[in-house]
């Protein structure tokens, strides 16, 4: 049966549309392309942190104080936690895509070597500098 | 392509090379050579910031005025933000269609994107020379 009706929201209802993310069975690939995405998110969130670490340390000692009471508070460690994730995860993605413009790693179980090693690359990074960071301090 | 006798893209079109978003790949090449700058300049402001976690005012004030330090974050902070602006450049132009609400974001985009850098630059150039 063939819709007729010419009125404009049942011509948009009857348009042509391109499958979207429903319609696709889920892939290791495509959750780290959107995570590459996020992440760079919250980087870009969390410069708001680093100015104001940079600026209270260039203002005066009780400003710097203040932000070193809020690194060291709980939320204000997992914040930190969470950035350096995101920086590695970022970091390590955006270097896989470096690996696709030189045009290798597209292939199936490349591209699942990279993302998986991505994945867990970004997970060791982060744990290994706050070891770091813990023994140093 | 440019062969193509059908094609109604006009000769000057194609000798500027700029597409239909008049920007030609000007955006993605950058976004490639600040990428490639911030790979060695991230890992060395991770360093920075773990070796001043847990220390006091006058250490991190040092630290961060020492010359070769502050080349490094000068170097790394407007790199950082440019790189930020273009991504959620990016973003804004995939998610957000109304045109008065793209234009406004791509706008509040770059404005937060200069305060950020100016502040972060700013603190550098004072600790280093105050």
């Amino acid at each position: 049966m063939v819709n007729t009706d010419q009125s404009p929201a049942a011509r948009e209802a009857r348009r042509p549309m391109s499958p979207h993310l429903q319609v696709y069975r889920f892939a290791l690939t495509m959750a780290m392309s959107i995570a590459h995405r996020i992440t760079g998110v919250g980087l870009y969130a969390g410069t708001l942190l680093l100015a104001w670490w940079l600026v209270a340390a260039a203002t005066d000692a009780a400003s710097f104080a203040n932000v070193s009471w809020f690194m060291g508070t709980i939320i204000g460690r997992l914040v930190l936690f969470g950035f350096t994730w995101a920086l590695f995860h970022h970091l390590l993605g955006g270097l896989r895509h470096f690996v696709w413009d030189l045009g290798y790693g597209m292939d199936h179980p490349e591209r699942e070597y990279l993302a998986q090693g991505t994945l867990i690359g970004a997970i060791v990074l982060t744990v290994v500098v706050w070891i770091i960071a813990y023994v140093v301090s | 392509m440019s062969n193509n006798p059908s094609s109604i893209r006009t000769a000057a079109a194609k000798v500027r090379h700029l597409g239909s978003a008049h920007a030609g790949t000007h955006h993605a090449w950058r976004m490639r050579i600040t990428s490639l700058a911030l790979v060695p300049l991230t890992i060395a402001f991770v360093w920075v910031v773990v070796s001043l976690i847990g220390k006091d005012h006058a250490t991190v004030r040092a630290t961060l005025g020492h010359p070769f330090v502050a080349i490094l974050m000068l170097l790394f902070l407007p790199t950082g933000v440019y790189h930020m602006m273009l991504g959620m450049q990016t973003i804004i132009e995939d998610y957000v269609h109304g045109e008065h609400a793209k234009t406004f974001s791509l706008m509040a985009n770059m404005f937060f994107c200069a305060i950020i850098g100016l502040a972060c630059i700013y603190a550098i150039l004072r600790l280093s020379f105050v």
